[in-house]
């Protein structure tokens, strides 16, 4: 037993919180109040090579661990959660699927660009009336000559308007549950796709959010990811590795609240009700670190984590919505005010437990594997 | 990074696992309702190597590792946490030779312990010196070559029916730089026993007071220099504070798998309650909190045995994390079982039960937060 960071990993570390408190962590206040995309923030990612963590080399990736991708997600989030997700984004859910599920030719059309921050990922499951219930979506995709049309409306997609590449959920057979969904790569710039509305959002505001509109898209058979009614598999794989993902975003918003809740009280004084609170912040962090550290590294053994992955992001968020409340209750009015990173740190938190699966879906999730055994 | 114990580990935890589940767990609700020390199961851990696991084979021991005195703490406590104090408290109690003793010392006091031949206990607490432990009022007198020890030790786990006691005494009246360990074997420097007490919970496992009136110590058998006891009392409890973890770790998990099956079973409604959303939520909270904590927990004990340099904290935390999980769980797990859980013909009021000790002794969970809070602010 080692529950300590290789020398890789704790290096790969340092680099990404070089980056992070270095060009990342400047922007985070001014992306939240202008409700503008961290652009320069992602392009040093890209730059930095971090829009390929989980991709291979041979396809123009870094070729590391879900670990390693836990662990930048950490980093980036402990200096801008927006930041933080629309690498998440467009590293897990929106690119993993091709990883996972790609031929070979979609993996060399696609993932080099997607490596390089070229494009930008992003996944397109969710619907208006189709959330923690996801089988129920609506989205159809009529077979047409070599391909499939496309018809339906998206709602709340991370990284809406600037991904250049769509994974799109769509029923392609007469099933009505899960059975009849098959997943689809939809570049932005098809004929019939556009952006609905973007969200006004009460956090992450850095992270566009909106909805994504088909209209008699033409989607070529090659297009299709893995076979017709494989989509829910597909949906299902890569949200268990989205929520490592997640996990390593609450880690981040919540060690960046007990960091500048410790500052001050280093700055301005404490007394034992504060310390006990800190304490307890600090506490449960670091056990909600273990657990996501955990899940990620039985991904990257191959083993089964989808249990593992749903306690990590629920106790994950849990964590860094408490710690925020419980950060901004030390720094008292000071942090209430508009602007002050505690106050964005509530704000930024309080999405994680609703996103990637709601922290009820998870409990359904624990529970059913619990009552498995 | 590596979550999985050695091949070895997992050899000497399915040993204990099958001792647990044939010998101790049919005995423990009949050592609890009775009150009285279990010396059959220490006979039984003494017999297959259990009491070795904390020292090194240079001692007599199977192990010396931290992580795996915590995977032994953790499976024992599954069963019965009285039961558990048996291996924790050889643990905690050989600690300070371990740390501080000299290789003489060492090669003289442990392996008895190691064997099983003596029970070891750890004497800190007074009854005017709890969470202050440099308030402590025994005092050491040295004499030639041997010290005269004075004073009452109070909630002395063990201390009744130990072979070798740890006693911190103040050789200097200097608070706790005045502060000094020595090891008492029973034989030469005999101690009274004044009271046992009657406890919440961990009921087989008694908790003395201990009377030392004009106890000779040979001064071969101080551990260190006059004055390093303090420093070494906190750095044992540093070391024992994981295998507290593990306790609580293991008596939530007894009381989880108990509670899972029975949710499974129990029919209202016309179907079994683990159907019901408000249940299966409670029962996925458990289980998030349970794994939390045994991270913590190893990660500790990992810790322990590598000396890092932030043990302080981390072990501080786990203990913490760990037993605040177990009263809650095991107070949710009664609930689960309703107005069964409440009654002795189930065990999950005992586990309950058991649970409160662990946010109290070595260090009060407030104890904790004062310690991990220094160590963030410092």
């Amino acid at each position: 037993m080692d529950l300590e960071l290789t020398p890789q990993h704790a290096s790969f570390r340092a680099e990404v919180r070089e980056l992070a408190q270095g060009v990342v962590q400047p922007l985070a206040a001014e992306v939240d109040r202008e409700h503008r995309f961290p652009d320069e923030a992602v392009s040093a990612a890209a730059a930095e090579g971090l829009m390929g963590v989980l991709i291979p080399r041979e396809y123009g990736g870094a070729g590391l661990d879900a670990l390693a991708f836990a662990i930048c997600i950490e980093e980036l989030a402990q200096a801008c959660a927006a930041t933080a997700v629309i690498v998440d984004v467009h590293t897990s859910v929106g690119t993993e699927p091709i990883l996972l599920f790609g031929d070979g030719d979609q993996k060399r059309s696609w993932l080099p660009r997607l490596a390089s921050g070229e494009l930008l990922g992003a996944f397109a499951l969710t619907e208006p009336s189709s959330g923690s219930d996801a089988a129920a979506l609506k989205m159809t995709a009529r077979r047409n000559g070599g391909g499939y049309v496309l018809n339906g409306t998206k709602v709340f997609i991370t990284n809406i308007g600037r991904a250049g590449l769509y994974v799109v959920f769509a029923r392609s057979g007469p099933d009505e549950r899960a059975a009849g969904v098959t997943a689809f790569l939809v570049p932005a710039g098809a004929d019939g796709v556009r952006v609905g509305q973007v969200f006004d959002k009460m956090g992450l505001n850095g992270s566009p959010t909106g909805e994504l509109v088909l209209e008699d898209v033409f989607v070529p058979e090659a297009n299709r990811l893995g076979r017709e009614g494989q989509g829910f598999t597909v949906a299902m794989r890569a949200l268990d590795s989205g929520r490592i993902g997640i996990s390593g975003q609450a880690l981040g918003i919540a060690q960046a609240a007990v960091d500048e809740a410790r500052e001050l009280m280093r700055e301005h004084g404490h007394d034992q009700g504060d310390d006990f609170a800190i304490a307890d912040m600090a506490t449960r962090v670091e056990s909600a670190r273990l657990l996501a550290y955990r899940a990620a590294w039985l991904c990257a053994q191959g083993r089964p984590f989808t249990r593992e992955a749903s306690m990590s992001k629920l106790h994950c968020t849990d964590t860094a919505m408490q710690v925020a409340l419980d950060a901004l209750q030390i720094a008292g009015e000071e942090g209430a005010v508009k602007g002050s990173p505690f106050e964005r740190h509530v704000r930024d938190a309080k999405a994680l437990q609703i996103y990637e699966g709601s922290n009820q879906v998870q409990r359904v999730v624990i529970a059913r594997e619990l009552l498995k055994r | 990074m590596d979550f999985e114990f050695t091949p070895e580990q997992v050899a000497i935890r399915d040993t204990i696992r099958e001792l647990v589940q044939d010998r101790v767990a049919p005995r423990a609700a009949e050592i609890d309702q009775s009150g009285e020390y279990p010396k059959d199961i220490e006979k039984l851990f003494a017999d297959n190597g259990l009491l070795g696991i904390p020292f090194p084979e240079e001692y007599g021991g199977i192990s010396g590792s931290s992580v795996t005195i915590c995977m032994g703490i953790e499976e024992i406590a599954k069963a019965c946490a009285s039961s558990s104090l048996i291996l924790a408290v050889q643990a905690l109690g050989s600690y300070p030779i371990l740390v501080a003793g000299s290789e003489e010392q060492k090669k003289r006091l442990c392996p008895p312990l190691a064997s099983g031949e003596k029970v070891a206990a750890y004497a800190l607490s007074e009854p005017g010196s709890g969470s202050d432990a440099a308030a402590m009022k025994t005092t050491a007198k040295k004499y030639g070559d041997e010290y005269v020890l004075n004073g009452t030790k109070q909630f002395i786990t063990h201390g009744s029916i130990a072979g070798t006691l740890v006693v911190f005494a103040q050789t200097e009246p200097d608070g706790s730089k005045g502060i000094s360990a020595f090891v008492l074997e029973r034989e030469t420097s005999p101690w009274t026993v004044a009271k046992v007490e009657h406890k919440l919970g961990i009921r087989g496992s008694p908790t003395a007071q201990v009377v030392l009136e004009d106890v000779k110590v040979p001064a071969a058998n101080r551990l260190g220099v006059e004055g390093a006891g303090f420093k070494l009392a906190l750095a044992v409890l540093d070391r024992s504070r994981p295998g507290i973890g593990a306790q609580a770790l293991g008596i939530a998990e007894g009381a989880f798998d108990y509670a899972l099956k029975y949710v499974k079973e129990r029919q209202q409604f016309g179907q079994p309650i683990a159907t019901f959303q408000g249940i299966q939520f409670m029962l996925a909270d458990i289980a998030t909190q349970i794994e939390a904590a045994r991270h913590l927990v190893f990660r500790a004990a990992t810790k322990v045995d590598t000396k890092a340099p932030d043990l302080t904290k981390v072990a501080a935390m786990a203990k913490l994390f760990a037993s605040d999980m177990a009263m809650r769980v095991t107070t949710d797990c009664v609930q689960l079982l309703g107005g069964y859980g409440y009654i002795t013909d189930y065990p999950v009021e005992r586990m309950m039960r058991d649970a409160k000790i662990t946010q109290i002794y070595e260090g009060t969970n407030q104890i904790q937060r004062v310690v991990i809070a220094r160590a963030l602010l410092r």
